[in-house]
């Protein structure tokens, strides 16, 4: 099982630990019938995660980045304790989010892509900010009212829409909104997952802007999923990148996109369009990364990312890299270039 | 600068709805040469995508082309019959909508739509046409051609779809081919192939690129000049280059900064306030004027946008 990339456990809030999620589908009559005598079918599950190690210090933001099916939006509703894992624990401050089939913690809430979505379409913005913390005792049914405009102003929105429908809202309200009744819970840990890519431009630098306010304000702890790698830039102390549901490198955010290890994360970057600004010369020059995404439901053998990796090995194609951690660096990296005697230190000893 | 090969001027496409006319369009002068890419930017509402469906004929009930020109190789569409547009269409002037799984049908195999593409303009022999389709396949990068004619969309990903679509509208080798969005549903690293390739497809062909897209990014990877459209209008116009590096409107700086790169990380990013008005209710003059902060008495006078490769609809401009 790898061990997380960051130490010290006093500080640690969340602690994820060898978390996976295998989707089984459901099997037809016939097929259980056919399964049953010995026909060879198909792949049933999918590992939307695999074996993922995480930790989140108090008052960091971690950002989580990754191309569409990496298993990154999974790996954040099972933080938010909104799904249960197949395999694996995760700890807020030593308690499990979620066990028995049910939610444990509200100290974890989730500000979702959507907010047309996330929001229920027939009920008054302040009743759906005050439904939670009426239910938990975060406020009391009379004193809603007040918490609710707080709430609202601190989000910048008029204390007054709070008897608005979500439809007479912009996107951008809305997603003030959708995070005001996240923060309304006060959580420990909020989880963001692409909170900005459904907005416009001018809106996203807003909702950004909100985010690093209320950060700062109240001390948050984020875990911000994004696809957007100038955002994740912006807003991350640290940095998880995931391929085909295994994370492939973690680092702080800095050093990550100074000096990316995993071929992966470096083709990422290097794939990202930049806005030529002043001072730039010519057209700013990048690569696309060669390929596509493996499905999920047959991922390649070794190393995911060999098919598509300019610096694959034979040993790549037979043997999937472990995820090595540096304690010191807090860096974590899955690759065979490493074992090589590059940058990083061999298996965690946590084995 | 070669003789462009689409040329609008004063296009209006307006919106008849119950509630009011919704001016989607007010106004709009473009021009795009042969083997130049031209990057339309705004932001959701700005009419960008009408302008696009204007150009190609295909702006739906309630909303009609109301003034303008639009002319193709000098010969004028507005007001074109609709049998003459549909012989123009996807032969002269093809378009590449966002969402591949739209554009393609979905019981068909890729080859089937592909030679339905191609008959509507062109009679070649079933070998012939064949050899068209694989090799348009092959052109947007498309490994194993002969395989993918027999597939259906569901089975090819994200990316390949769109490359099908876009090799489609390049089937009957247009003058012209319209982008609205292409690549916005796309993951990052298919989003840069297909830029990628877009941009080799048209120093090779000569084809006329206008791309649609909210993303200054890939517009400043991919074209060689912007207008940058708000609330219906062209605000601003010039080489890529000029206009990424020093904007001259308000609206063009506000967007730009509201992209993270400039401010150092963890920084206030400095923020366009307000959002986009709504196109119903616009009050004369600037429709910006309301975020701006430069904004001035001057501003409820409508400025204008002088002629010229690069210029600036602002009574301030930067």
């Amino acid at each position: 099982m790898p061990s997380p990339a960051v130490a010290g456990a006093d500080r640690v809030l969340l602690d994820a630990v060898g978390v996976s999620m295998r989707f089984q589908r459901r099997l037809s009559l016939g097929e259980r019938i056919a399964g049953r005598l010995g026909a060879g079918l198909p792949p049933a599950s999918v590992g939307a995660v695999e074996d993922v190690s995480l930790r989140i210090v108090r008052g960091e933001t971690l950002g989580l980045v990754g191309e569409s099916g990496c298993g990154k939006t999974t790996l954040g509703r099972i933080v938010a304790g909104i799904l249960a894992p197949t395999g694996g624990t995760v700890r807020l401050d030593g308690a499990p989010v979620r066990a028995g089939g049910r939610k444990l913690t509200t100290r974890v809430q989730t500000v979702f892509q959507d907010p047309f979505a996330s929001l229920n379409p027939r009920r008054r913005v302040g009743a759906q900010i005050a439904e939670g913390p009426v239910a938990h005792g975060a406020t009391t049914a009379a004193g809603a009212a007040a918490y609710v405009a707080g709430w609202l102003e601190r989000v910048g929105l008029d204390p007054a829409y709070a008897g608005r429908f979500p439809h007479q809202l912009s996107g951008g309200q809305r997603q003030r909104v959708a995070i005001a009744r996240a923060l309304a819970m006060r959580p420990d840990l909020l989880v963001c997952d692409e909170p900005v890519a459904s907005l416009d431009v001018s809106i996203q630098a807003q909702i950004i802007n909100l985010l690093l306010d209320l950060r700062a304000e109240l001390g948050l702890t984020c875990l911000f999923i994004s696809h957007d790698l100038g955002v994740v830039r912006h807003l991350a102390d640290r940095v998880a990148v995931m391929y085909l549901g295994r994370l492939v490198e973690e680092g702080p955010a800095a050093t990550i996109y100074a000096a990316p290890a995993h071929p992966y994360t470096q083709a990422l970057l290097a794939s990202v369009p930049r806005i030529a600004r002043r001072g730039d010369i010519g057209r700013h020059a990048f690569r696309p990364v060669a390929g596509e995404l493996p499905s999920p439901l047959a991922p390649p053998a070794g190393c995911a990312f060999h098919p598509r990796c300019p610096h694959a090995m034979p040993v790549c194609r037979s043997r999937r890299p472990d995820y090595c951690v540096d304690e010191g660096q807090g860096r974590g990296l899955a690759c065979h270039l490493a074992d090589r005697g590059e940058p990083l230190a061999g298996p965690a000893s946590s084995h | 600068m070669t003789a462009p090969i689409l040329e609008v001027r004063g296009l209006a496409t307006h919106f008849f709805t119950r509630a009011g006319i919704v001016k989607a369009v007010d106004g709009v002068d473009l021009a795009v040469a042969r083997g130049r890419v031209l990057g339309l930017v705004g932001e959701s509402g700005s009419g960008k995508s009408v302008t696009g469906f204007s150009l190609i004929g295909l702006v739906d009930a309630p909303g009609r082309i109301v003034a303008g020109s639009i002319r193709l190789d000098g010969r004028e569409l507005v007001g074109l019959p609709p049998a003459a547009l549909r012989a123009l269409r996807g032969r002269r002037i093809a378009m590449v909508f966002q969402d591949p799984m739209m554009t393609l049908n979905p019981v068909l195999r890729v080859g089937t739509q592909m030679a339905m593409a191609l008959d509507a303009h062109a009679h070649l022999p079933r070998a012939a046409r064949r050899i068209r389709c694989r090799d348009a396949l092959g052109r947007v990068g498309i490994p194993s051609p002969d395989e993918r004619l027999a597939a259906y969309p569901h089975q090819l990903s994200g990316g390949m779809r769109q490359r099908v679509a876009i090799a489609m509208a390049l089937l009957n080798e247009p003058d012209m081919v319209i982008a609205d969005e292409p690549t916005t549903a796309l993951d990052v690293s298919i989003q840069g192939q297909i830029v990628h390739e877009m941009q080799r497809l048209v120093a090779d062909t000569g084809i006329a690129l206008l791309w649609i897209t909210h993303d200054l990014a890939v517009v400043s990877a991919l074209a060689d000049d912007i207008a940058v459209m708000y609330a219906g209008r062209i605000v601003e116009r010039g080489p890529a280059r000029d206009v990424l590096a020093e904007p001259r409107h308000p609206y063009t700086r506000g967007l730009l900064d509201s992209v993270p790169g400039e401010v150092p990380p963890g920084g206030r990013l400095p923020q366009i306030p307000g959002s986009t008005p709504a196109l119903r209710e616009l009050p004369p003059g600037c429709a910006f004027r309301g975020r701006c902060g430069r904004a001035s008495a001057a501003c409820t006078t409508m400025p204008e946008l002088p002629a010229g490769e690069r210029s600036v609809r602002c009574h301030h401009p930067l």
